[in-house]
């Protein structure tokens, strides 16, 4: 074996336990290595505890029998830092949850452990979730592994980070409006968002609660469907996931190709301007290259595309300003030492721990939820929001998938984005299927000729196609190869 | 349209520091001037969408089970007294 074990990804990974090329112990301690290597430079990780990580490990390595369940146990997966492992830091990259142990596991861990991976070390992200570039991180800086001059792309950057730079086997991030798409566009990894519902929100921390989805950030198609088999399904402590069965997402890879896949290119998504023409000759030509595979070109239109981006930053703000009241400096969280009653405990805590983006929306949202704005702005924005599922519903009545740019850019220099508008039409591909509940990935399409940098493509499905999408990704995948 | 950011951020429970008010007044007043393009969008008897994927009733058992120990609850307050968490005076006069 040529590759460093620390390269590996988890299909690579469950070959080598299975054959006893390595143990667990050993795997996840060369990932430790490549953190103690590699994470000053990028910053990848907020904390990793070595002592869980290897202790589970360790029992992985004692469990293991001929069950080939047991056999491929034992994989670390790198966690966002928003989503709760007992006994971990959950800090949401903020300085509001510093100290933070989580006292339970979330629903998407426990389906981890029981599925035999080990949760081994807490990614950075912008803070709470909100951005598109890791930069609003109120704990720690984290670079693009491909240019360390520029960011990883948001708020799953920590993640994508770590998967593009191999510091980790794989990880799991979080998508609102694009956090797992953009980023892995970013760091050349495969991002998979889940169909809303799909995969259990239950002890990940909330940003916008009809939007949330928890997915993997992987090195292959293979490894996302490996790690989406293993946190998709209902979950009686989130409401929001329904009883239907979840298809066997690794076994509907077989046989993947283009041949006869109808493939939508909504025409309002090519004629955007700000399109980098670097990102648009790499999705030109992976439009070229599934046309040649077989794949059958159909232009659809997606005609409320244009208000997309504005029911998001109603929507998500609006939500989000609701779901952070819970930070309020009694029963978790910083609490200012100069508050003197309970009104400034409150506002003296809250203005202490939130970072600028997060009091931004926190504004925004409670200005569009306030009284005699509610039906103006968050109302209004609902009802657009159907228009645009409409939009969906309607082009997959006639095409498998949707193939669009997944970012307007390739990864761009630290500060460039100074105004948060400007910043927020990064999300611009990714917020309209979003906005649907549908599943969408993002998938490795090449690099730009001048600067190198990695750029990923969008493959979007309909509500609850995971397998369709993971088929359509894992055949181009292969035809990039 | 003319935000009153000070006003807002009270309702939101959030001490701003007359710097980042000066900031976030054209910021907030951009973003909102922004969205506001869905005033365009004619959506009579559109009804809305509140989920991804809309579920009804999804109720589960009601039955007594294990939940958080109080102790194990209570870890992560940044101030507490016995089993209770410790909160500032509420009523004026009352004792503390």
């Amino acid at each position: 074996m040529s590759k460093e074990l620390y390269e590996l990804g988890i299909k690579e990974a469950q070959e080598g336990l299975a054959k006893g090329e390595f143990s667990s112990v050993e795997l996840t301690q060369a990932i430790i290595d490549r953190y103690h290597a590699k994470n000053g430079e990028i910053g990848a990780y907020l904390t990793f505890d070595e002592e869980s990580a290897l202790a589970q490990a360790k029992a992985a390595d004692e469990s293991r029998t001929t069950n080939h369940e047991s056999l491929v146990s034992g994989i670390p997966i790198a966690i966002k830092d928003l989503i709760n492992v007992k006994g971990q830091p959950c800090t949401c990259a903020s300085k509001i949850l510093k100290g933070y142990i989580s006292p339970y596991d979330a629903t998407v861990i426990r389906n981890l452990k029981s599925n035999g991976f080990i949760p081994a070390g807490r990614v950075n992200m912008d803070e709470f979730a909100m951005g598109s570039s890791t930069e609003n991180s109120g704990l720690g800086v984290t670079r693009n592994p491909y240019d360390l001059g520029r960011v990883p792309g948001g708020s799953s950057g920590g993640s994508a980070a770590a998967v593009g730079g191999n510091l980790c086997i794989a990880a799991l991030g979080t998508d609102t409006g694009g956090s797992i798409r953009q980023p892995a566009s970013f760091c050349n990894c495969v991002g998979v968002k889940p169909s809303y519902g799909r995969v259990s929100r239950f002890g990940v921390t909330a940003f916008a609660s009809s939007l949330d989805q928890v997915g993997p950030m992987t090195k292959s198609v293979e490894d996302a469907a490996i790690l989406l088999r293993a946190l998709a399904g209902h979950d009686e402590m989130d409401g929001t996931t329904p009883p239907d069965p979840v298809p066997d997402y690794v076994k509907a890879l077989e046989g993947a190709s283009m041949k006869g896949v109808k493939i939508g290119l909504p025409k309002e998504y090519l004629a955007v301007s700000g399109l980098d023409p670097e990102v648009k000759r790499i999705t030109d030509e992976a439009i070229r290259t599934c046309e040649a595979a077989g794949a059958e070109l159909v232009e659809v239109s997606l005609p409320h595309t244009e208000y997309a981006m504005a029911v998001y930053y109603i929507i998500a703000p609006a939500e989000a300003s609701a779901n952070l009241a819970r930070f309020d400096g009694v029963r978790y969280g910083h609490r200012s030492e100069k508050a003197t009653d309970v009104f400034t405990l409150y506002t003296k805590s809250r203005a202490e721990g939130f970072g600028p983006e997060v009091k931004r929306r926190i504004i925004m949202g409670t200005y569009v939820l306030s009284s005699g704005y509610y039906d103006a702005y968050y109302g209004k924005a609902q009802k657009v929001r159907t228009l645009i599922k409409r939009d969906f519903d309607e082009a997959f009545g006639k095409v498998d998938t949707l193939l669009t740019p997944c970012a307007p850019t390739p990864a761009f220099r630290f500060g460039a984005n100074p105004d948060p508008l400007t910043m927020y039409l990064n999300d611009l591909y990714t917020i309209p299927s979003a906005l649907a509940g549908v599943c969408a990935s993002s998938v490795p399409a090449g690099f730009t000729n001048d600067t190198k940098l990695p750029v990923g493509v969008q493959f979007i499905c309909g509500g609850f196609e995971e397998a369709k999408l993971l088929k359509v990704s894992k055949a181009f995948e292969s035809l990039k190869v | 349209m003319k935000i009153d950011v000070g006003y807002v951020a009270e309702l939101a429970r959030l001490e701003l520091t007359d710097e980042e008010k000066a900031v976030f007044q054209p910021q907030l007043e951009n973003i909102v001037k922004y969205v506001e393009k869905i005033n365009s969008v004619n959506v009579d008897g559109v009804e809305p969408m509140m989920h991804g994927r809309p579920l009804v009733n999804a109720f589960r058992e009601d039955e007594v089970r294990p939940s958080l120990d109080t102790q194990v609850a209570l870890e992560n307050a940044p101030k507490r007294v016995g089993d209770e968490f410790l909160l500032p005076k509420i009523v004026e006069g009352a004792e503390s």
